[in-house]
């Protein structure tokens, strides 16, 4: 009981005092999730509405895949990044490991199926309302896609949440890949998980509702911004 | 504008999961006017307005325009008797075949106000479609429709569940559409309404085109007993 108090005085006291080292691994923490989750979505997003508007041949079994993958270990993405980044590795030389590039890049693979399975399911249904309309309006299959990106942003948000809610609280690749270094790759997870090593319970809870606190801010903000629970028409 | 009519149907049929749903189906469809599509339930109407529109290709039997099959598709329009209300407003619903026809954002839009205000929807621009009353919604379909002056146009049972005002409305609107050159096709079970607007008849009966006339000839005397039974009111089955 004494930690979580404990937890809970550290963590106003660090926010009070806006420590300087709380909020440098904040803002890689934020850096880091946003920049995988800018990638995923640009990639995760237009792969779900292409999923749902082609049929082709392996189609059911291409979905299947992408929603096995959104239960990827972090840990075995972070090992599979960390032996292709690894200086021996395919892409050694691009000397990314232990970077905030590196984490980045196990995140994107981390997060990337995720967005692309809600967009897919999401883009399926609206797909069934538009299909005869936009068959009807000889739609390319280009348009199609942007079409039902467009009316289903409100989907896309939700995807795109889940995204960030997965990439920020993440540790096991980041841990692996980044390597937890002071100053350089230290991120909130990784801080909470190092603190908790070291027995400081007390800061590590202090950190720990720093993370909550973001992740409820950033779904507040992005709902605020686009109104979903208010006017809920679409 | 080079005429995508006449289009001929050649024994075409209409296939679901080994079972035929029309056809085969010999037709011509030129000129100008308004063809009413009649028949009981599950007499094809659908499937044929389908087949028509290039939403389904035949299974068997050839459907030949007088322009290549995808230049006739630009020139179509399809409305469906569940009216598709996309999750957009009402504009940038009416908007949305200039834009994929390659119109630009801006002129796109000045049309669409203008669609809107013609079909008495210029007050209700900035809503949702969805959220327009069950009249408003088939008049938006027509609209989005009819923006971009489409060669023929086809509607299936557009009237179906609207009320007596409404469909007064959509009526007018098919009327000086027609007027204006636009060939139209529609399926219809109210048969005051094939009454008033047809210029053409077609009697489906059990996936076949049964018979067909002109509107006149044909409501004053059908040729076969079935379509005057239909006529009449009795359950042709």
């Amino acid at each position: 009981m004494d930690d979580l108090t404990g937890g809970l005085w550290a963590a106003i006291r660090l926010l009070a005092t806006l420590d300087a080292t709380l909020v440098e691994i904040t803002l890689r923490s934020l850096l880091v999730t946003l920049s995988a989750l800018g990638i995923a979505c640009a990639i995760g997003m237009p792969l779900g509405a292409w999923l749902a508007v082609r049929r082709f041949r392996f189609r059911r079994q291409a979905v299947a895949v992408l929603n096995a993958l959104m239960g990827l270990p972090p840990v075995v993405v972070g090992l599979f990044v960390y032996l292709m980044l690894s200086r021996e590795g395919p892409l050694g030389v691009l000397g990314l490991l232990f970077t905030p590039g590196a984490m980045i890049a196990a995140q994107v693979l981390i997060v990337t199926p995720l967005v692309a399975s809600i967009t897919h399911q999401a883009m399926r249904e609206l797909w069934a309302e538009y299909h005869d309309l936009l068959l009807s309006m000889n739609a390319t299959p280009r348009q199609r896609m942007a079409t039902l990106l467009l009316d289903g942003r409100r989907a896309l948000l939700t995807a795109a949440l889940a995204g960030f809610g997965r990439a920020i609280g993440e540790v096991g690749a980041i841990m692996i890949v980044g390597g937890n270094i002071d100053g350089a790759t230290r991120v909130l997870t990784t801080a909470i998980a190092l603190e908790t090593a070291r027995g400081d319970f007390a800061l590590a809870m202090g950190l720990g509702i720093v993370l909550i606190g973001l992740s409820v801010c950033v779904s507040l903000a992005t709902h605020g911004l686009a109104r979903t629970e208010s006017r809920g028409r679409w | 504008m080079v005429s995508v009519l006449p289009l001929r149907l050649d024994g075409a049929t209409l296939v679901r999961r080994g079972e035929r749903l029309v056809g085969p189906v010999d037709w011509t469809l030129a000129g100008d006017g308004i063809t009413v599509v009649m028949g009981p339930n599950g007499s094809g109407k659908t499937s044929l307005l389908r087949l028509v529109g290039g939403l389904q290709r035949p299974g068997s039997g050839r459907l030949d325009w007088a322009v290549p099959a995808e230049e006739a598709r630009r020139a179509m329009a399809f409305v469906f008797q569940r009216p598709v209300m996309m999750r957009r407003s009402v504009v940038r619903s009416i908007a949305l075949p200039l834009r994929l026809a390659g119109v630009g954002r801006r002129a796109a839009r000045d049309r669409a106000e203008a669609q809107a205000e013609r079909f008495g929807l210029g007050a209700k621009l900035g809503q949702p479609a969805p959220s327009l009353s069950g009249g408003e919604m088939q008049k938006l379909a027509l609209a989005r429709a009819l923006v971009t002056g489409p060669q023929l146009l086809l509607l299936d049972e557009p009237t179906a569940a609207l009320d007596g005002r409404a469909t007064q409305e959509i009526e007018a609107h098919l009327t000086e559409a027609a007027e204006g050159g636009t060939r139209i096709v529609m399926s219809t079970h109210d048969k005051g309404q094939a009454r008033r607007l047809g210029t053409e008849a077609l009697f489906l009966l059990w996936g076949r085109l049964h018979e067909r006339g002109e509107a006149d000839g044909f409501f004053a005397g059908p040729a076969t007993a079935e379509a005057a039974a239909f006529l009449q009111g009795d359950i042709v089955a």
